[in-house]
């Protein structure tokens, strides 16, 4: 019997298609037998689907776990991370542990997060606390920056307190909930630029975890300057980093792309701030993408079939604390 | 009398001189009657006992690291019986290139002015003072339209000039008819005979490159399982940082710096401080910029966009080298490192009154004109120190002190042209075969090492070697490692520069030296075993 890989994919990219050729795999289509299928998610969703019947040999797998929405949907992650934390509150796990403001210690790596329109009246208590707060509304089902808002005013989300007191108990579908998240109000910067961080992390198993990290993350950096007033709240560009909406500022140059390598992050901190709180930095950063894994880990379908490759977005503060923006795969 | 205790007189009240008029004269004065006027003070034992309450309250070591500074300067002292010009450059041939190249660039600077039909300087609208203080933070996103500007000479530019040099007093072994021709005398494009040191000289003078030392940059490799030396370096410069005496700290620098701690060691040993009048004196500067808008800064923001907003380590930092870089050209004490330099600075006259000497002025009022990627200079010192201020004066020292001798022409023993001769010479006594190959092809090795020379390699090493690189520039308070470390990198490429067959090969094989570990490679030239 041959023991060629054969592969199959969804999307015709080269940096894909040349990583498997140059191990010696064989492109096939998907109605063959093929070993690797590095699928896009309608395809994950219909193999796994219950009424198709489809099973996976044991010489096949595919780049996403079936419900994988766990950990990249904006507020899927939010509800697993909140649900983790009570989780070991109740067992009064020492990772557990609060300080005295009541706040986790150890896992304090996502900005204050609610959902939207459900959460509503709980937002409204926490915008109470800090009035001059700002806060950013993602939409939970989009990517690359689309549909993004930030708002300094409960009368800017008006729409969603309607939203929240009908009494519909239906879930809103994807389309149409948001989060709503403290702004981070306080990021580093860098030359006075604002960044953030891209991370990928690959999974191979969720129990146990596996989890590898790799190392050639990247920090993106805005290319307008980074001011807090509030006219520039509008300024999508200035406040957002994502690359897709870099590469339309004037600014954008295609040269370099407006990254920097984590290496270069890292030598410029080591520089600036010391090597202590540059390696508790990274260690945290790491310790992050762990617990928001182990966090998805039990309601993860551990599919042995499966492996999957996540970008994490990061941002970091100017006191060298990361927080984990989102998830994307 | 001997020559060499007039030096050190000499040298002694320049420094006594210098100290007379400075502000830490007038703080141990003070501090000085702050002791006589306590309670416990006895005529008898006056002097003693306030010698001894300046030592141990720490007024003892700046005082030190000021003389230090002093010392480390200005390093040739200078023989008052000759005229001033002379100090400065005692060779006359070199002296005339050398006026010859100002003219050059002054005239250059002169017609882009009239082409433009723009003054070299102009005083600004209260209204675009305005705007520009707004924007001071954020200067990379004004657009200015900078296509007619052009950089007002690039290296390659001043490589001919120095080529071109020649002594009219020195006739080689074999007569002045082999002179003339272009591949007389010496093999290399330097035709001048200065005196370079030799390998023995060299490998005596920086010892500490020999193996069985430990070197950051080799031996604090993450591969190496035991962080020892790591945690070592880093005890020891904890200990220099507090002792607070400049010459441990440059002396620890030989062995290169922990990158944690890095910024403050270079500091410490180039005697650069930045107290609350260092911030004001950077403010008034920044009012000059304000004012007036030079010539000099279109050519700067030029630079700027044209090198280090292209290079993937120092695009981010672009705000802030303009922050840095036009205040540098308005800093007059910056003029006083010309006595130390073989150049004179440029002057421009106020307008209609050309010639005339009571209406000249020196332009830019740093006197130094921006090159085709003089801003690099600065780049890498971004790394390190994380806002503007920092970074200006730790710049200004590193180019007062350094830097200004690798685009001057001089017989001085760092200066440009000596460097070129070192490596050169190095190359072709390490690989006569290499350099005979390299000659067959058509490819003067200066030429591609020339561009690494003159910018102190910056933009072309990866920036942690860089720094690494520069720590020993700093340690050893010279540049002749910057040769060294240019014929070590055609050693260590030499098995793929003998297959290629043209000089525009070579060119392309030696274009991207940011994979390479500068320690390493010196040690390869200077202790091969």
């Amino acid at each position: 019997m041959s023991t060629k890989m054969k592969f199959a994919t969804d999307l015709e990219k080269s940096v894909l298609i040349n990583n498997f050729e140059k191990r010696g795999w064989t492109q096939v289509s998907a109605d063959e037998d093929w070993n690797f299928y590095w699928t896009n998610v309608n395809t994950t969703r219909s193999i796994f689907s219950l009424e198709n019947g489809y099973r996976l040999s044991d010489d096949q797998i595919i780049n996403h776990f079936p419900n994988h929405y766990e950990l990249t949907r904006k507020d899927l992650m939010v509800k697993n991370i909140k649900r983790f934390r009570k989780e070991l509150d109740k067992e009064s796990h020492p990772l557990a542990e609060k300080d005295e403001n009541g706040r986790y210690v150890h896992l304090d790596s996502i900005p204050v997060t609610f959902l939207l329109p459900a959460d509503y009246n709980l937002f409204v208590e926490e915008f109470r606390k800090n009035p001059s707060s700002t806060w950013i509304m993602k939409p939970c089902g989009k990517a690359r920056g689309i549909g993004i808002f930030l708002i300094n005013k409960l009368s800017q989300i008006k729409k969603w307190s309607r939203d929240s007191r009908s009494s519909s108990f239906v879930a809103p579908a994807a389309k149409d909930a948001y989060v709503i998240s403290r702004y981070i109000d306080n990021p580093l910067l860098i030359g006075g630029k604002k960044f953030d961080l891209r991370m990928y992390v690959l999974v191979t198993s969720y129990r146990p975890l596996k989890c590898y990290m790799y190392r050639l993350g990247f920090c993106r950096f805005c290319t307008v300057k980074y001011t807090q007033s509030t006219n520039e709240l509008d300024n999508m560009f200035v406040h957002l980093t994502n690359v897709s909406i870099q590469k339309h500022g004037e600014e954008y140059n295609p040269v370099h792309g407006g990254k920097w390598t984590i290496s270069n992050l890292r030598l410029y901190l080591e520089g600036t701030r010391g090597k202590q709180v540059t390696d508790k930095l990274f260690d945290e950063i790491n310790w992050l993408t762990v617990m928001s894994l182990k966090a998805v880990s039990s309601t993860m379908a551990n599919d042995r079939h499966c492996f999957e490759v996540y970008g994490y977005d990061i941002i970091i503060d100017d006191k060298l604390k990361p927080w984990l923006i989102e998830v994307g795969f | 009398m001997d020559p060499k205790i007039n030096e050190i007189a000499a040298s002694i009240s320049e420094i006594v001189k210098k100290l007379n008029g400075s502000t830490l004269y007038s703080q141990l004065k003070r501090a000085a009657q702050k002791e006589v006027e306590k309670p416990t003070a006895s005529l008898a034992t006056l002097k003693t006992d306030v010698v001894e309450a300046l030592k141990t309250s720490g007024w003892d070591r700046l005082l030190r690291n000021k003389i230090f500074a002093y010392l480390s300067s200005c390093q040739a002292s200078l023989d008052q019986s000759l005229p001033f010009e002379c100090q400065k450059e005692p060779l006359m041939y070199m002296r005339k290139a050398q006026a010859n190249w100002e003219r050059r660039i002054l005239k250059s600077m002169n017609s882009m002015c009239t082409e433009l039909s723009i003054p070299l300087a102009r005083k600004r609208p209260p209204e675009e003072q305005r705007a520009l203080l707004h924007k001071w933070n954020e200067m990379g996103t004004e657009e200015p339209d900078l296509s007619h500007f052009r950089p007002v000479y690039a290296p390659k530019d001043f490589l001919e000039v120095i080529i071109s040099l020649r002594n009219p007093n020195y006739c080689g072994l074999l007569g002045p008819e082999v002179d003339e021709k272009p591949s007389g005398g010496h093999w290399g494009l330097i035709q001048v005979p200065l005196e370079i040191p030799k390998l023995k000289d060299l490998q005596n003078q920086f010892s500490e490159f020999a193996h069985g030392h430990g070197h950051a940059g080799v031996d604090d490799n993450l591969d190496v399982p035991s962080e020892a030396f790591q945690n070592e370096r880093n005890k020891i410069a904890k200990k220099v940082l507090d002792e607070k005496r400049s010459v441990l700290a440059q002396y620890f620098c030989r062995n290169g710096c922990p990158s944690g701690h890095r910024a403050e060691i270079w500091q410490l040993a180039l005697g650069v401080t930045v107290n609350h009048l260092d911030v004001l004196k950077y403010e008034q500067l920044k009012g000059y910029v304000l004012q007036h808008d030079l010539l000099v800064d279109s050519l700067i923001y030029k630079d700027v966009k044209l090198t280090a907003v292209n290079d993937d380590y120092y695009f981010v930092f672009e705000d802030y080298l303009y922050q840095v870089l036009l205040v540098f050209s308005r800093d007059t004490s910056v003029l006083n490192h010309f006595a130390q330099s073989s150049a004179m600075p440029p002057k421009s006259f106020i307008r209609g009154k050309l010639g005339q000497d009571e209406y000249a002025v020196v332009y830019p009022p740093n006197g130094v004109i921006p090159f085709h990627g003089f801003s690099m200079y600065a780049t890498p010192l971004c790394y390190l120190y994380a806002e503007p201020v920092g970074l200006y004066y730790i710049f200004r020292q590193f180019y007062t002190r350094y830097f200004h001798r690798l685009h001057a022409i001089s017989s001085h023993p760092q200066g440009i042209v000596s460097l070129c001769l070192l490596f050169e010479t190095t190359l072709q006594s390490l690989h006569p075969r290499l350099c005979r190959h390299l000659q067959e092809i058509g490819c003067q090795p200066l030429k591609i090492a020339f561009k690494w020379l003159v910018r102190a390699f910056a933009g072309y090493l990866a920036t942690e070697q860089l720094l690494l690189l520069w720590d020993r520039v700093i340690g050893y308070g010279n540049l002749l490692l910057l040769p060294i470390l240019a014929v070590a990198i055609f050693l260590f490429r030499q098995s793929n520069l003998f297959l290629i067959t043209s000089a525009s090969g070579v060119e392309a094989s030696l274009a991207d030296i940011t994979t390479l570990h500068v320690v390493p490679l010196i040690q390869l030239v200077l202790f091969p075993t």
